[in-house]
C-alpha cells in the first residue's frame, strides 16, 4: 500500500482530495486556510513545536455566532467589561497539545486588538483581553473558529462555577494552621526538654502570650468552618459529626488561654494547631477525591435515549448526544426536548414543568424558539437544533428535580442513621473520662477529654457512603446504567419488591410482528393512521408506526393521547380513533396477543395484533429475581397474556392488567404502605407517575426518547438481563459501606482507649485520624471495584 | 538572655513573611494552573518581522 500522505495542519490522511499549498500537503480547505493565515502572519513556529498539531476547522455557517452581538448575551458571558476592555473566558476541548497552547497565546499577532490571551491548559480554557471598540466579541469567537477552535459556549454560567476544585479559602486556613503549627512548636522548645522555666518566669510568659497571639487566629479563622457547621446543626436540634470536633477545640483554645492567662501553665496551642492542620489536610484529600468522582459523572455519563433525526432519507435514531447543531428533529407527544431549538413545524405545546416547575404549557409557533428542558404535549413538532447537546444541562435537569444536593452535608441514609447515636455516645464518654481524671487535676482533664473528642471524630464515616455510592454509580455508568444521584445505590440495596410494566419492558418495543385484521384500508387512510401513530411516543404506536408504509403525512386538525386508552385525532373532517378495545367499546375474540383497534367516526374498522415478544434471557432473569424479591406486573393492556406470563412467573406474584397510570401509581403506593420498598420498571413515559412514587423507578431506554425526569435510574434495553446482576451489586456496595463502617470503629475504639487512660497527646489523636480515612477512603474504592467485576 | 527575644522576633517575622508569600501566591492564582507555565516558558519569543510587537502584549498579571 503506497503511504497516503497527512496533511501538514491536521494530521489526517488526505484520502478524498490533496490540496497542496507551498509544496505542503492540506486534506481540505479549511486547514489549508488555516495555514495560510498563520503563514501570512508568521506564526509558522505552530507547526515547529508539535508535528501536525492541527484541527480542521468545522465547516462553518455565515452568521452562526450572530447571537454573540447582543448585549445581554455578551453580560452573560463577559468576565469583565468597560469602555474600553473586556475579558472573556473560553472554554475551547480541542486544546490538546503545546503548539494549541502557543497560538491561542499568539492571538496578538493575529488580530492586534486582541490584547492578551492566556491559556489554562488543564481547564482547557483561554481567556481573552481584547478593546471592544474595535473588535465585537462575536470576532473574537469567529477568530478562533476560523482557526480550528471552536469555543464551548454555554450560557449557563451557575453550572461552570461549580466545577471550581479546591476553595482558596480552605487552602489559606491550610497555610495560617501550618504556619502556627510550625511555630508554636518552636516556642514550645523549652516546654518539650523540660527546662526549668521557673527561672527565666519572664520567657515563659512571654512565649505563652506569644503562642496565645499565633493561635487565636488559627483557632477561629481556620476552625470557623466547624463552629459553623457545628451551631448549624445544633439549632437544628441535631448533633453532627461536627459537633465533637468544635467542642475539641473550643475547650482546647479555652483552656490553653486560661493557662496563659493566669500564668498557670504553658496551654495546647501545639496540640490546636496540628490538630486543625491535619484535619484540613484530611479536608482537603476529600474535596479532590470527590470532585473528580463529581466531575467524571457530569462530562462523562450520557445518557442511552436517542432521538428522531429527519434526513433526506427519512427518519433515523440517533443517540441523543451526536445531536449537531442545525439537525432536523422530530419530538413526539410527551418527549422532551433535548437541545435549544427553533420550532419549525408543527403546533408546539411546550410544558416546561421539569425545568420551571410550570406545567401549564405554552403555545409556541413555527419559527418560536424552546429551550431544552421542556415537555411537548400534543402533535409530533419537528425542531432545528441550535446547538449540540450539553450534557451537563441534561444532568442537571435530571438531578434538579428532586433538588436533592449531593455534597458532604447531605449525607446518606446510614450515615445520617448511624451519626444520630454516634454523637451522643462521644460526648458521653468524653464526660466519663473527663469527670473520672479530675482526681489527675484539670490539665489532664483537658487533655483527655480534647483527645477522645478528636480521635472520635467520625470522619470515615462520612466518607465511607459517598465514596462508595459514587464509585458504584460511575461504574454502573459504564454498564449502561445510570443513576440519577448516587444515593440510588442505597435506594437499590433496599428493595424488597420489583413492579414491571408490560408493553415495552418484558416485550421488545421494535421487530415485532404485526397483522392486520378487519375492512382494508385505502392508501389514504393507511396514511393517516400512520401519521396519527407518528405523534406518540407509545410502545405500540411506535411498533405499528414502524409496520405502516411510507408517503408523505397529511396534516392532522387535532391531536389527543388519552393515555392508557389511546390516541384520537382529526384529520379531514373524519374522527380517528386508535386504541384499546376496552376504549373503544368492543370486544375481540382473538386474545393471545395484544390488540390496538382503529375507528374512523366512531366505526370499528379493523384491529392491528401484536405479537408479544419477550426479551431474551426473561425467564432466568425471573427465576433470579423472584428468589430475593417479590415480583408484580402492572400492564396497561389487557389480560389475555395471563396466562403466558404466569409461565414466568413464581404463582405468588400479583399480575394486574387493563391499569390506568393512576391505578399503577396506586398499586404501588398500597404495597409502599405496609413498609416495604418498591422498584418499578417501565418504559418512562405513561408510568411516569408511578416511577415518580415508587422508591427506585427504572426506566428501560430503548430506541425511543423515553428520558423521564421522574425516574431514578436509565436502563440501557440491552442490559435488562443483567438487572439481578446490578440489584446484587447495590447488595454488595451497601455491604462495603457497612464494612467501611466497621473499619472506622476500629480506628476509633482503639484509638478511644488509649485516649481515655491519657495515653493519647491531641496532636496523636490529630494524626491518627487523617490515616483513618485514607485507609477507609481506599478501602471502599477497592472493595467496589472488585464488587464491579462481578457484574459481568 | 534578652538577644533570644530579638531572636526569636527575628525568625517571627521571616516566618510571617513566608506566611504572606503564601497567601499572596494563591491569591495571584499560582495553584490554578500547574501545568500551562512550564510549557509558555520555552517558547521562544522570537521577534515577529511583519507584525510590530504590541506594547501592552507583555505579562500584565490578572
Amino acid at each position: 500500500m503506497s503511504k497516503q500522505p497527512t496533511c501538514y495542519h491536521c494530521g489526517e490522511s488526505c484520502e478524498e482530495e490533496i490540496i497542496t499549498f507551498d509544496d505542503k500537503p492540506f486534506c481540505c480547505n479549511g486547514c489549508q486556510t488555516v495555514y495560510e493565515i498563520l503563514n501570512q502572519n508568521d506564526l509558522c513556529d505552530y507547526y515547529r513545536l508539535e508535528q501536525m498539531p492541527g484541527i480542521s476547522p468545522k465547516v462553518a455557517k455565515q452568521g452562526r455566532f450572530a447571537y454573540l452581538d447582543h448585549a445581554e448575551i455578551q453580560d452573560q458571558l463577559l468576565d469583565f467589561k468597560d469602555e474600553s476592555i473586556s475579558k472573556i473566558s473560553l472554554y475551547i476541548p480541542q486544546i490538546h497539545c503545546s503548539s494549541c497552547l502557543w497560538l491561542l497565546e499568539n492571538l496578538f499577532k493575529l488580530q492586534p486588538n486582541i490584547k492578551q490571551s492566556r491559556v489554562n491548559f488543564l481547564k482547557k480554557e483561554v481567556s481573552i483581553t481584547f478593546s471592544n471598540q474595535e473588535l465585537s466579541l462575536r470576532g473574537v469567537v469567529e477568530l478562533i473558529t476560523s482557526l480550528g477552535y471552536e469555543p464551548e459556549i454555554n450560557l449557563d454560567r451557575t453550572t461552570m462555577t461549580q466545577k471550581k476544585s479546591i476553595s482558596r479559602r480552605l487552602v489559606y486556613q491550610v497555610g495560617l494552621a501550618g504556619f502556627a503549627f510550625g511555630n508554636i512548636m518552636l516556642l514550645s522548645l523549652p516546654e518539650y526538654f523540660g527546662l526549668d522555666l521557673e527561672s527565666f518566669d519572664t520567657f515563659s510568659s512571654w512565649f505563652g502570650h506569644l503562642n496565645l497571639i499565633i493561635a487565636t487566629p488559627v483557632a477561629f479563622y481556620s476552625g470557623w468552618d466547624y463552629f459553623k457547621s457545628a451551631t448549624v446543626s445544633l439549632r437544628k436540634k441535631r448533633l453532627n459529626i461536627d459537633v465533637p470536633i468544635a467542642l475539641g477545640i473550643l475547650v482546647l483554645y479555652t483552656r490553653s488561654a486560661y493557662e496563659v492567662v493566669s500564668q498557670t501553665g504553658a496551654g495546647y496551642f501545639d496540640s490546636l494547631c496540628g490538630l486543625l492542620f491535619f484535619l484540613l489536610i484530611g479536608k482537603i484529600f476529600q474535596e479532590k477525591t470527590y470532585h473528580r468522582l463529581s466531575f467524571e459523572r457530569d462530562f462523562r455519563s450520557y445518557f442511552p435515549i436517542s432521538v428522531t433525526k429527519l434526513t433526506e432519507y427519512g427518519e433515523e435514531s440517533i443517540p441523543v448526544n451526536t445531536i449537531q447543531k442545525g439537525d432536523r428533529i422530530l419530538i413526539h407527544n410527551g418527549e422532551l426536548i433535548p437541545v435549544d431549538a427553533i420550532l419549525i413545524k408543527g403546533d408546539g405545546r411546550i410544558d416546561n414543568s421539569f425545568a420551571t416547575g410550570e406545567s401549564k404549557p405554552i403555545k409556541k409557533n413555527s419559527g418560536d424558539r424552546i429551550y431544552a428542558g421542556g415537555k411537548q404535549q400534543g402533535e409530533a413538532i419537528e425542531i432545528e437544533a441550535l446547538k449540540p447537546l450539553s450534557q451537563s444541562k441534561l444532568t442537571s435537569l435530571w438531578n434538579d428535580q428532586f433538588t436533592q444536593e449531593e455534597d458532604f452535608t447531605h449525607f446518606s441514609k446510614i450515615t445520617d442513621q448511624i451519626s444520630q447515636w454516634f454523637t451522643p455516645i462521644i460526648l458521653f464518654v468524653a464526660i466519663a473520662s473527663g469527670l473520672y481524671q479530675l482526681q489527675f487535676g484539670i490539665s489532664e482533664v483537658v487533655k483527655v477529654v480534647s483527645a477522645v473528642l478528636i480521635v472520635a471524630c467520625p470522619c470515615a464515616l462520612a466518607l465511607a457512603a459517598p465514596f462508595t455510592f459514587g464509585h458504584a454509580s460511575r461504574w454502573l455508568g459504564r454498564k449502561n446504567c445510570y443513576l440519577r444521584t448516587s444515593n440510588v445505590v442505597e435506594n437499590l440495596a433496599d428493595i424488597d419488591h420489583i413492579v414491571f410494566d408490560k408493553t415495552g419492558t418484558l416485550t421488545y418495543s421494535k421487530d415485532q410482528s404485526v397483522v392486520y385484521h378487519g375492512k382494508s384500508l385505502n392508501t389514504a387512510q393507511e396514511l393517516s393512521i400512520k401519521t396519527i401513530f407518528r405523534q406518540s411516543n407509545h410502545p405500540l404506536s411506535r411498533i405499528i408506526y414502524n409496520f405502516l408504509p411510507n408517503g408523505d403525512f397529511p396534516i392532522l386538525n387535532t391531536f389527543k393521547e388519552i393515555p392508557g386508552k389511546g390516541l384520537a385525532a382529526n384529520l379531514d373532517g373524519n374522527l380517528y380513533q386508535l386504541g384499546s378495545p376496552n376504549w373503544l367499546n368492543t370486544e375481540l375474540k382473538n386474545n393471545n396477543e395484544t390488540t390496538v383497534v382503529v375507528a374512523i367516526n366512531k366505526e370499528i374498522i379493523g384491529y392491528f395484533t401484536i405479537q408479544n415478544d419477550y426479551r431474551k434471557g426473561l425467564r432466568s432473569l425471573i427465576n433470579k429475581l423472584s428468589m430475593q424479591f417479590k415480583l408484580s406486573i402492572l400492564s396497561g393492556d389487557n389480560d389475555n397474556q395471563k396466562s403466558a406470563l404466569a409461565n414466568f412467573f413464581p404463582p405468588e406474584s400479583e399480575l394486574l392488567f387493563n391499569q390506568t397510570p393512576q391505578d399503577k401509581m396506586d398499586v404501588v403506593e398500597r404495597i409502599q404502605s405496609n413498609g416495604i420498598k418498591v422498584m418499578m420498571v417501565g418504559d418512562g413515559l405513561n408510568d411516569a407517575g408511578a416511577l415518580k412514587k415508587s422508591d427506585v423507578g427504572v426506566s428501560l431506554a430503548e430506541d425511543v426518547n423515553a428520558f423521564s425526569p421522574a425516574c431514578d435510574m436509565i436502563l440501557a434495553a440491552e442490559q435488562f438481563s443483567l438487572l439481578d446482576h446490578f440489584m446484587k451489586f447495590a447488595k454488595d456496595c451497601k455491604r462495603i459501606v457497612i464494612i467501611s463502617f466497621i473499619i472506622s470503629f476500629i480506628y476509633n475504639i482503639v484509638g478511644l482507649t488509649l485516649a481515655v487512660q491519657g495515653l493519647l497527646s491531641p496532636v496523636a489523636a490529630a494524626i491518627l485520624m487523617p490515616v483513618s480515612s485514607i485507609s477507609v477512603v481506599g478501602f471502599s474504592t477497592l472493595a467496589t471495584w472488585i464488587a464491579s467485576r462481578k457484574i459481568g | 538572655m534578652s538577644v533570644l527575644i530579638i531572636l526569636i522576633l527575628v525568625s517571627l517575622a521571616v516566618a510571617i513573611g513566608f506566611l504572606v508569600a503564601f497567601i499572596w501566591s494563591v491569591r495571584a492564582g499560582q495553584y490554578e494552573d500547574d501545568y500551562t507555565p512550564s510549557v509558555r516558558m520555552l517558547f521562544d519569543d522570537k521577534v515577529s518581522s511583519k507584525s510590530e510587537i504590541n506594547p501592552e502584549q507583555s505579562d500584565k498579571n490578572h
